[in-house]
């Protein structure tokens, strides 16, 4: 019994430790802006490798879930005879919602896998060791970047998930199903709001994309320097974020919409 | 001029009083080091001696419990995170993995300190990497990428990085390890040539007897957390130290045991509830 106690103490205190490390590690990232802003030639670097190399796959998944949605909301609507406000339904899951929390499961299982193992690569490998010793902060010189890469791809990757979805809705609902053109988009255009829907899911997959980011890079540069280490990192910064973006969008959703 | 003079005999590194655990594990025990200006200084001992842990203190990538550590005269650990950066571009270091970054070609891993640290122009830059390059006989190599590069080869382009500064030391972890007879000679005359050249500091970890006594001016034998044996190679080859002698010779048995501690043979294997059964 007591060592059972004494056992989940152990856990807490590291758990404690590690998120205190997790912080020193964030405010180092956020110190080397400045330097970043001194040499953009790194932030772009690693925007085509976060952002641009994640594009397919967003679309794709965007697509495929704008018809889905066109499908479902077309079946549920068409029974209480309001099929023609299909346009309003896909709208605004995708940008309140889907667009910002699906963006960021997919961005972690793509771009935050990718950054968590080639940071804990180059820690086994001893090339963040060997920046120190040339006198290069790693943290500056390797994590600031590609922490601001993924803050800044993040809310562009959930616009064109929500776009391309409006459009997989269209596909679905105006040329299968039958829905009025002109009421698809003028229902949408009348309906969403700038301030309360577009704002919204900008900011929810601005803070999506700090999180995910932050977790894959703290993963990678905490994790055990070995294969089956980095292994466990990668593994960890997926599941990690996938359940701080659901957490997160809750409390989002409550603080942004609860009355 | 007496003021400068002392301060060119006195040693590049001074470690004094040492000590440095990881969790339960002692690693240094209050351990004394000199490391002298303008030699080779080898720290020898068996694998898992701290060797390695050794030259990170002596960077300062990580803390001591207890002691000082020295270097040119500046505590390295009591410095601002900028003076301790400022002080690393003056110290090279060579990794056991050579820790060039993957994504560089070998010109620009050996470019990149002085692009960092420099604002040199590009044409001056170029030569001053070929240099390098040719110092270390790759000077043909430079298009290729670390994955196209031999162990051997990915040490020397190492090399080149490391001494693309000029640093007043460089420290050597493990360079022998894993290279073949024609690497190790070649490493071997680069050291020693280098250190000679440019009058640096050089301290070699390695468990490599025979190369690393070969070129080195100063040995430290360090095993238990303690520092067994101090003195030139030939000195410590008439040693009387049991220790000492069987490290040196690489014999089999002696005061460091052939066998991990464990219960007697018998017991083990006649015993009701030995390990590993199923």
């Amino acid at each position: 019994m007591l060592d059972s106690l004494a056992q989940l103490g152990r856990l807490g205190l590291r758990m404690i430790e590690r998120l205190g490390r997790a912080h020193l590690l964030l405010g180092g990232i956020l110190e080397g802006l400045g330097s970043l802003l001194a040499r953009p030639g790194l932030l772009l670097r690693q925007l085509f490798a976060v952002g641009v190399l994640s594009v397919l796959i967003v679309s794709v998944s965007g697509l495929f879930v704008g018809m889905v949605l066109g499908l479902q909301g077309y079946y549920v609507l068409s029974k209480f005879g309001a099929e023609q406000t299909l346009g309003v339904m896909v709208a605004a899951s995708l940008v309140r919602e889907l667009g910002p929390v699906v963006t960021a499961l997919l961005f972690a299982g793509r771009a935050g896998s990718a950054l968590t193992a080639e940071i804990g690569l180059m820690k086994a490998t001893e090339q963040l060791s060997g920046l120190e010793m040339m006198a290069v902060d790693p943290i500056k010189r390797v994590l600031t970047p590609r922490f601001f890469a993924g803050l800044i791809s993040m809310p562009l990757l959930a616009s064109m998930f929500s776009a391309i979805g409006v459009i997989g809705g269209y596909f679905v609902g105006v040329g299968l199903l039958g829905v009025d053109d002109g009421a698809y988009w003028s229902q949408m255009q009348h309906t969403i709001d700038l301030h309360e829907d577009i704002f919204n899911g900008v900011i929810k997959s601005l803070v999506f994309g700090a999180v995910c980011t932050w977790i894959a890079l703290f993963q990678g540069y905490d994790a055990t320097p070995t294969s089956e280490g980095v292994s466990r990192a990668t593994t960890r910064a997926v599941v990690h974020s996938a359940l701080a973006v659901l957490c997160l969008d809750f409390v989002l959703t409550a603080l942004m919409f609860g009355e | 001029m007496a003021a400068r003079s002392s301060a060119d005999n006195a040693p590049l590194v001074r470690i004094r009083g040492l000590s440095f655990s990881r969790g339960e594990r002692l690693i240094f025990d209050g351990v004394d080091i000199d490391i002298p200006r303008g030699k080779i200084t080898a720290i020898m001992g068996p694998s898992g001696t701290g060797k390695t842990t050794l030259l990170k203190l002596i960077g300062g990538q990580l803390r001591p419990d207890a002691g000082t550590v020295e270097v040119d005269g500046q505590d390295i650990h009591a410095l601002s995170s900028r003076d301790l950066y400022r002080l690393r571009t003056r110290m090279g270091m060579l990794f056991q993995s050579g820790a060039l970054l993957t994504d560089l070609s070998v010109f620009e891993n050996v470019a990149y300190p002085l692009r960092e640290h420099t604002r040199l122009p590009l044409a001056m830059i170029r030569k001053l990497v070929l240099m390098k390059l040719e110092a270390v006989g790759l000077r043909g190599a430079q298009e290729l990428m670390p994955s196209e590069l031999s162990g051997g080869m990915a040490r020397r382009v190492a090399l080149a990085r490391a001494i693309a500064l000029d640093p007043m030391m460089i420290m050597y972890d493990e360079p022998f390890t894993g290279q073949d007879p024609i690497s190790m000679g070649v490493l071997v005359q680069l050291i020693r040539k280098l250190n000679d050249a440019s009058n640096m500091t050089s301290v070699i970890v390695s468990h490599d007897v025979a190369e690393t006594a070969q070129i080195s001016d100063l040995v430290y034998l360090i095993s238990s957390g303690k520092v067994t044996g101090r003195g030139t190679p030939r000195a410590l080859e008439r040693s009387t130290s049991e220790w000492v002698r069987q490290f040196l010779q690489g014999l089999p048995d002696g005061p460091v045991h052939f066998h991990y501690p464990a219960p007697p043979l018998a017991e083990d294997l006649l015993g009701e509830t030995g390990r590993g059964r199923t």
